[in-house]
């Protein structure tokens, strides 16, 4: 046996759960086409095929008796997505039959894997690189199809298409600093300082943006924090379980119901949402109700995104404007969005008075009891906090390491654009570039550091 | 008839001269032997020495204790610096030598070198046996043995050189070649490459027009290479500058098939780093003239060089298209330019010590292992004198690291990615050059050349007493205050600096930090400040100045340490690791690389084989360390 590799042989079920007429088992290690072998029952035998052969078949349990039709998959090392031999059982996708072949393999001698353990070990066997290797963890962990999406496009790569471009424009930038200093008697023409700052101005610009769309990636993985705020009695627990589709939250007639926040996490038109449904907020002796007012700011506070609610069946109260008051100062930062709840009651508040309010905040007037306007209020919401049209387009970045070699190039550009404000000797700005190259390498796979190494182990249990 | 040595040098160019030196100078009993007397550390090219990259080369060679320092400087005709308002990093000397002068120089060195035995001789035969070097056999007939064989034959092996359409065997300058040797090597299992370079002509020196060219002076008061030069005074010759126009290059242009680099005479493609004058219009087609300096070749020398239209035209195609630029319009052309292939050795097949992977004992050096320039040639000349003086003495060799100088930069780029085009030196290969100054070299390398044993006492006590005074000056900056006084403020203002606030009180080091505040401001500042030697004060700006710059390359230092600090075992099967790409295995098992710094340098190995392989060695247990450099500084 080759000392250092994993030796075990690991199984699951491939396919995503109750969905499609196929499902998938997959096992991957140096004993899977035996343990197939003696699984399934064929007029060829497993261990003879050539690689990559599909062997129709069936799935027998150890009396014999048959559990499904399949068709095996076999394919051995090291052209394979793990780098080890892998077999798949093609079945019948009912639930019960996929579970029943899973534990028919692990009877066998398979072990179960880990969540991404198959990625792991296709990294290991030097299958794909980190990048790609924490897309696809990112993919298996991601909690939604648009966080699905995110992980796919940037194992796509587009996320180091875009971080190789500002590579090759730093690398012009030192490849004409070298050349001038290289052959300083062949009459070349300097680099301009004031075109250089320009260019690296532009650079970090660039990668503002894609720190920008960091937060979005980390909206995508664990959840945009929507805060529900307003006055009391106006609907906001009402409407938390209107777009949970359930009845979470106490709702009663009587205003200050909700005396401390509730959070609940949601997924709205595909994106993963934390609500928080808040006390309402006026002003109040009751000490308890104090502490919830108070809670409510923290929470506006820590929001990405605040619903202000208003009660479309009364007038504007006083107490409204303190709320969207509270909101500017609180949730400086944040985006707000404006909801008139109650309109299928006779409309009494004001347009007018409801666009004073809201200055430039979207508005959108929705029951919480008839369920008129949610639709759009999810819309909003997530347009709201994605920009407009949504962010299939936009290039994220979903991994803390990124963003935080992306922030490393950013300073070392500035940097090298302060020596040269300070009017030093260009090459000095050469020091910097090179370290902002080698902080975007660290995005686009293409430096090892040992910051990557680190992690390696940190992430993948090797060498115990 | 046969001899015994400690150990035999192939050649002596730039490259021999340096490796027989330092062998001998480490009590080697030495053979060098030369196809010429006369040929010792010629320059066939340019008649001139540094330069951007070249320049640190130089210097690092005298912070060793090596010669080709102080026989520039014994031998030069004009010193200039260059890139001065660049940056400290890049600053650096080139000069002009009396090529006749510095050959004869360097032979008489090696002739009273101790131990040193110059002879000609042409080796035709490297003499191995299971595996390991024994000796040389020669043309004549003798047979030299030794432990340890450096090679450095130059241009010298199979060299055919090209006018036009004529080509003919020869060395570079009409000498004999050493095509046996050739074939020996290639019977030893090495593979060889063919590369080629070639020269302008050389032209008389009182045919040309001088009126017509813009001269060319050398520093007014010129600090020498070696730092146990000092101050150069004498007499300096001038360059000259003239261009090339329209009408030289559409002669080039209707010749351009008949010259031997594109006729398919020779083929390949040519070395990038000196073009000749048909590539250079090829490659900026829209560019309307070129720049080409006329160098004398030594003080008594009829020829003078023609630098920047280096040419394999026929004959009279050269003398028509020089004809053409200002200033040389009734040139005489004393040897045509010419184009000239040779066999050089794939450098990937040496270790980073300079020994041959597949024959023990046989070390190689200079233009045999793909690099052109005198300077490239004479580094490696000096490390692998050191390392074959070393292997017979059965110590661990000598590896400087890219971060320690330009020539573990050099050595490492060899052997690590090899090259297909012959080497030059670039500042912009290497990363850490903040650090690879040529202002420190010595403070770099001469610890390192004293523990070898090259440095001698007395450089090693002006190498002491150098940095003893830089320390001194530097505490005495980093202690006295300037305060806000009514004097003060006002030298401030006159020198065009920020003044200081009230109550403020700067250190005169933290006033030299300000880009517009050159030492002689601060003299200003602090006239107690003006006894400090020039030598020690320029070293003392660089070293405050650029305080903050120099520290983050140390820390880019620090991480590329933990890389190379990461030892490969030797010997390990990269076959029977799993996971690695096929080319990674076969380049890591090519290449043997020494450690995961290394080896990630390699083309063709992804990061992800990196990681492969990082986790292959951390499960096979334990965590070896880099074998340390026996010298590391
Ligand atoms: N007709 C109608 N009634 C609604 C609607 N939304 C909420 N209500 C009623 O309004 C009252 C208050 O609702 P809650 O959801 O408890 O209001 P809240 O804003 O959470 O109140 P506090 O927790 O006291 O701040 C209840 O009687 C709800 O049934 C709506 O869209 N239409
Ligand atoms: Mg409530």
């Amino acid at each position: 046996m080759r000392a250092g590799t994993v030796q075990d042989t690991i199984a699951a079920i491939a396919t995503p759960p109750g969905e499609g007429a196929i499902g998938i088992v997959r096992m991957s290690g140096p004993g899977a086409v035996a343990i197939a072998e003696r699984v399934v029952q064929s007029t060829r035998r497993l261990s003879q095929v050539p690689s990559h052969s599909l062997v129709h078949g069936k799935v027998v349990d150890e009396g014999g008796r048959v559990l499904d039709e399949a068709l095996v998959a076999v394919m051995r090392a090291p052209r394979t997505y793990t780098g080890e031999d892998v077999v798949e059982i093609h079945c019948h996708g009912s639930p019960v039959v996929l579970q029943q072949v899973l534990a028919r393999l692990l009877q066998e001698g398979a072990r179960p894997a880990e969540p991404g353990e198959f990625t792991k070990r296709a990294f290991l066997n030097g299958k794909l690189d980190l990048a790609q290797a924490e897309a696809v963890i990112d993919l298996v962990r991601a909690k939604s199809p648009k966080g699905a999406q995110i992980a796919a496009m940037q194992l796509e790569g587009r996320l180091s298409a875009r971080v190789s471009a500002q590579r090759e424009e730093i690398l012009d930038l030192l490849a004409h600093l070298q050349a001038v200093i290289d052959y300083p008697e062949e009459g070349l023409v300097d680099v301009d300082p004031g075109e250089m700052k320009r260019r690296l101005e532009r650079l970090v610009d660039e990668i503002d943006q894609l720190l920008a769309g960091a937060d979005a990636g980390r909206i995508y993985r664990d959840g945009i924090r929507l805060a529900i705020v307003g006055r009391p009695n106006v609907g906001k627990s009402s409407l938390l379980n209107a777009l949970l589709g359930e009845e979470r939250a106490i709702v009663t007639p009587i205003a200050g119901t909700t005396r401390d926040v509730i959070e609940e996490r949601a997924l709205l038109g595909g994106i993963p949402f934390t609500l928080a449904d808040t006390a309402g907020v006026r002003a109040t002796d009751d000490p308890v109700e104090a502490i919830g007012v108070e809670r409510t700011r923290q929470a506006v506070a820590g929001a990405d995104l605040v619903l202000i609610v208003l009660d479309g069946s009364e007038a504007l109260a006083p107490e409204d404007l303190e709320v969207a008051e509270l909101v500017r100062q609180a949730g400086a930062g944040a985006r707000v969005l404006v909801a008139v709840n109650k309109c299928d009651l006779p409309r009494v508040l004001e347009q007018a008075a409801v666009e004073r309010l809201a200055g430039p905040w979207p508005v959108v007037w929705v029951s919480a009891v008839t369920g008129e306007g949610l639709a759009r209020l999810e819309e909003t919401a997530a347009a709201q906090v994605l920009g407009q049209g949504g962010a299939p387009s936009a290039i994220l970045v979903t991994r803390a390491r990124h963003r935080g070699a992306l922030a490393a190039a950013r300073r070392a550009l500035e940097d090298a654009g302060e020596t040269i404000a300070r009017g030093l000797p260009l090459d000095l700005v050469s020091v910097d570039l090179q370290e902002a190259l080698e902080a975007l390498g660290q995005v686009t796979g293409e430096s090892v550091s040992e910051e990557v190494v680190a992690r390696i182990f940190a992430q993948f249990c090797v060498g115990k | 008839m046969s001899e015994r040595f400690d150990v035999i040098v192939v050649g002596a160019g730039h490259a021999g001269a340096e490796a027989a030196l330092a062998a001998a100078r480490l009590g080697m009993r030495t053979l060098a032997l030369t196809l010429s007397l006369r040929g010792v550390a010629s320059m066939p090219c340019n008649p001139s020495i540094g330069g951007p990259a070249k320049g640190q080369l130089v210097r690092e060679i005298d912070a060793l204790g090596g010669e080709m320092a102080l026989n520039i400087d014994a031998t030069c005709m004009q010193l200039r610096t260059l890139n001065t308002s660049k940056g400290p990093a890049v600053q650096t000397l080139r000069a002009q030598a009396d090529r006749f002068a510095y050959s004869e120089r360097m032979r008489r060195v090696l002739e009273r070198q101790p131990r040193l035995e110059l002879r000609q001789g042409t080796v035709s035969e490297l003499l191995v046996e299971r595996g390991r070097v024994l000796g040389v056999a020669t043309k004549e007939g003798q047979r030299y043995f030794a432990p340890a064989v450096i090679l450095t034959t130059g241009t010298y092996m199979n060299a055919r050189v090209h006018i036009g359409e004529v080509n003919f065997e020869s060395g570079p300058r009409g000498e004999k070649t050493t095509n046996r040797l050739s074939a020996s090597l290639r019977d030893h299992g090495f593979e060889l490459v063919r590369f080629k370079t070639g020269t302008p002509a050389r032209v008389r020196r009182d045919s040309i027009a001088y009126e017509k060219l813009e001269p060319l002076a050398g520093d007014p008061d010129p600090e020498g290479f070696s730092f146990m030069t000092g101050k150069i005074r004498r007499p300096q010759a001038l360059c000259w500058i003239t261009y090339t126009n329209s009408r030289t290059h559409e002669i080039i242009h209707a010749n351009m098939h008949r010259a031997a680099m594109y006729s398919g005479a020779i083929t390949g493609p040519g070395p990038r780093y000196c073009p000749s004058i048909e590539a250079k219009l090829k490659m900026f087609p829209d560019k309307e003239r070129h720049q080409v300096f006329i160098e004398p070749e030594g003080w008594d020398s009829e020829e003078m060089y023609l630098a920047g239209v280096s040419t394999s035209l026929p004959r009279e195609v050269q003398d028509q298209f020089l004809r053409t630029i200002p200033g040389l319009e009734n040139v005489e052309i004393l040897r045509y330019g010419y184009a000239i292939e040779y066999d050089a050795l794939v450098p990937t097949q040496i270790d980073a010590s300079l020994m041959t992977k597949s024959v023990v004992g046989l070390f190689t050096a200079g233009q045999v292992n793909g690099t052109t320039g005198y300077e490239e040639a004479a580094a490696q000349g000096i490390v692998a004198g050191i390392n074959a003086a070393r292997f017979v003495r059965g110590e661990e060799p000598l590896i400087l690291d890219r971060s320690q100088a330009y020539i573990g930069v050099l050595i490492d780029d060899l052997v690590t990615k090899g090259t297909n085009e012959p080497y030059r030196m670039l500042t912009s290969r290497a990363e850490y050059r903040l650090l690879l100054r040529h202002d420190n070299a010595d403070k770099r390398l001469t610890p390192i050349g004293r523990q070898i044993g090259l440095v001698t006492d007395e450089r090693y006590r002006v190498f002491e007493e150098r940095w003893s005074a830089v320390e001194a000056v530097r505490e005495r900056l980093g202690a006295s205050r300037v305060g806000c006084t009514e004097a003060v403020q006002e030298v401030l203002r006159r020198l065009g600096t920020q003044p200081l606030r009230p109550g403020q009180a700067l250190t005169l080091a933290e006033l030299l930090k300000r880009p517009e505040i050159t030492w002689a401001k601060l003299v200003e500042v602090d006239p107690g400040l003006a006894d400090v030697d020039e030598a020690i004060s320029r070293q003392v700006e660089i070293e405050v100045k650029y305080e903050g710059y120099i520290a983050k390359q140390e820390e880019q230092v620090e991480r590329f340490r933990r890389l190379e600090a990461k030892a490969i075992p030797d010997g390990l099967d990269y076959f029977a690791i799993p996971g690695l790409s096929r080319e990674a295995c076969e380049k890591l098992s090519m290449i043997r690389p020494r450690s995961i710094g290394q080896a990630a340098r390699i083309s063709g190995v992804s990061p992800a084989d990196i990681s492969v392989l990082l986790v292959y060695l951390h499960a096979r247990g334990g965590r070896p360390q880099a074998k340390a450099v026996a010298t590391r500084g």
